[in-house]
């Protein structure tokens, strides 16, 4: 993509050492470790329960983790995520945004949040034209399809042109020709350090440096660089049985 | 392109300015306040049997029908920040996290006067006989609408996390509200008397409430960001 990207800064751009989570007394991440170079993509994989939206929302300054340590660019979370506002572009499940607003509304208040002025008008006209959006931007969202709406929550995440990009099942609801428009724009970009979930294993090792696969019960099954991976055993992971534990 | 951090004062501006177009847009909160006062209104005119109110009786029917109208607003302000992520968008943006708190009590402040626009004259035409005790009655309104937006804006956050919201937001807030309804009231007794309004105690009565409004514009601006917490 075209998009200049702030310079990366030195270290590793995330390092977790220990990292696990608990809801109550339910265990969803298991003594995570890992590291990424900052420009570097970290696949996550999974089946479904393993904690792999839970460690999306840790990394993004979103969740405190239980136990152990993350880093992001050197600063520890959760004491210092002030020091990282503004540098995640978050992309989940859920597409933040606001039903009642327009798409142009939505990405003025998120620009606005973003202290973005002037500039990120010029970059929401940008963004909404490269994923089709421009002769809807006045549309509200709650008028709008499954797939329109994940376009535009592509639009929301890249706004501010972060440093970490977190994509939580990035192609999800698109069909092929939506994934066509949106990939290149949540691709590879200098600076650009990214953390995705996808349940494509194929595409996942063809796009990242590591690949963290995980358990159903939350722990590691492995972290090793992408080219160290075999797709049959890493698909293992996925034919785990539902509630078995480990 | 990652901007400078946005001043506060812009940030209040945007969600305050968000939260009014979706209200004029779809009408959720004022209308439904509006029809629930005059329903309250309604049943106390039959329920009392009365259609003229002075003194104490008087302004507890307006203060308490603002009240309970308030919690319908109170109730609502937050639901699109946690169903729609909007407090996942302001914990990614380098944006002060108490700004929020301060532009919902704004919105929560333009939707009480609003209401109170449309409440007073139908309270007038309701009860009272004359409306002279009505405009020495507006600030002490005013002064009770901040405690309740300030006070609904602390709490909502709250609320909005349980399953429980519609019961536990009345639950804390009404007790905390209680001392500005006291003084609300203690105003409101003289300047609704039958005979015309008397300014008994006025200044007193504004100054409680006055600072009760600042002490928990502190407590909103200090706790705020904790209570938007995962």
């Amino acid at each position: 993509m075209s998009d200049p990207a702030p310079a990366a800064p030195a270290g590793p751009a995330l390092r977790a050492a220990g990292l696990s989570h608990s809801y109550g007394d339910l265990p969803v991440l298991r003594s995570i470790d890992l590291e990424l170079p900052a420009g570097g993509t970290l696949a996550v994989l999974g089946p479904n329960g393993a904690g792999k939206s839970t460690l999306l929302r840790i990394v993004s300054t979103l969740l405190r983790p239980t136990a152990g340590s993350i880093a992001l660019y050197g600063h520890e979370l959760p004491r210092e995520a002030w020091k990282l506002r503004g540098r995640i572009g978050f992309l989940g499940h859920q597409p933040l945004l606001y039903r009642d607003l327009g798409a142009r509304e939505n990405l003025d208040f998120h620009g606005k949040l973003f202290g973005l002025d002037g500039a990120g008008a010029e970059r929401a006209d940008e963004l909404l034209d490269r994923v089709g959006l421009a002769h809807r931007a006045a549309t509200r969202v709650d008028e709008m399809s499954a797939g329109m709406v994940k376009r535009l929550a592509v639009c929301r995440a890249l706004l501010h042109e972060p440093d970490l990009l977190v994509l939580d099942e990035p192609l999800a609801n698109l069909d092929p020709a939506g994934a066509e428009v949106v990939a290149p724009l949540l691709g590879p970009a200098p600076g650009r350090t990214r953390v995705i979930v996808t349940h494509d294993v194929e595409a996942a090792l063809e796009q990242a440096d590591r690949v963290l696969g995980l358990h159903r019960d939350g722990s590691v099954a492995f972290e090793i660089a992408a080219a160290e991976v075999d797709p049959a055993t890493a698909r293992e992971i996925y034919s785990e049985r539902a509630g078995a534990v480990r | 392109m990652s901007g400078r951090a946005p001043s506060t004062g812009k940030v209040v501006r945007a969600v305050l300015g968000k939260d009014l177009r979706v209200e004029l847009r779809t009408l959720q909160s004022v209308p439904a306040m509006a029809l629930f006062a005059t329903t309250i209104f309604v049943l106390f005119r039959f329920g009392l049997d009365r259609t003229r109110l002075d003194g104490g009786l008087a302004a507890g029917v307006l203060l308490v029908t603002i009240l309970f109208a308030a919690l319908l607003a109170i109730n609502r302000i937050f639901v699109a920040e946690r169903e729609q992520g909007g407090f996942e968008a302001i914990r990614l943006a380098p944006a002060d996290g108490t700004a929020l708190f301060f532009a919902k009590a704004a919105a929560l402040l333009v939707y009480l006067i609003v209401l109170e626009l449309f409440a007073l004259p139908v309270f007038w035409l309701f009860f009272l006989a004359d409306a002279s005790g009505l405009v020495p009655m507006l600030p002490v309104l005013l002064l009770l609408d901040v405690a309740l937006a300030v006070t609904g804006a602390l709490i909502a956050p709250m609320a909005t996390n349980s399953r429980a919201r519609d019961l536990i937001g009345p639950l804390i807030l009404l007790p905390l509200i209680v001392p500005a309804m006291i003084a609300a009231a203690g105003a409101g007794r003289h300047l609704l008397a039958a005979g015309g309004p008397s300014y008994e105690q006025y200044g007193t009565w504004l100054a409680v409430l006055g600072l009760y409004d600042l002490v928990f514009l502190l407590i909103g601006w200090a706790a705020f960001d904790f209570l938007i917490e995962d």
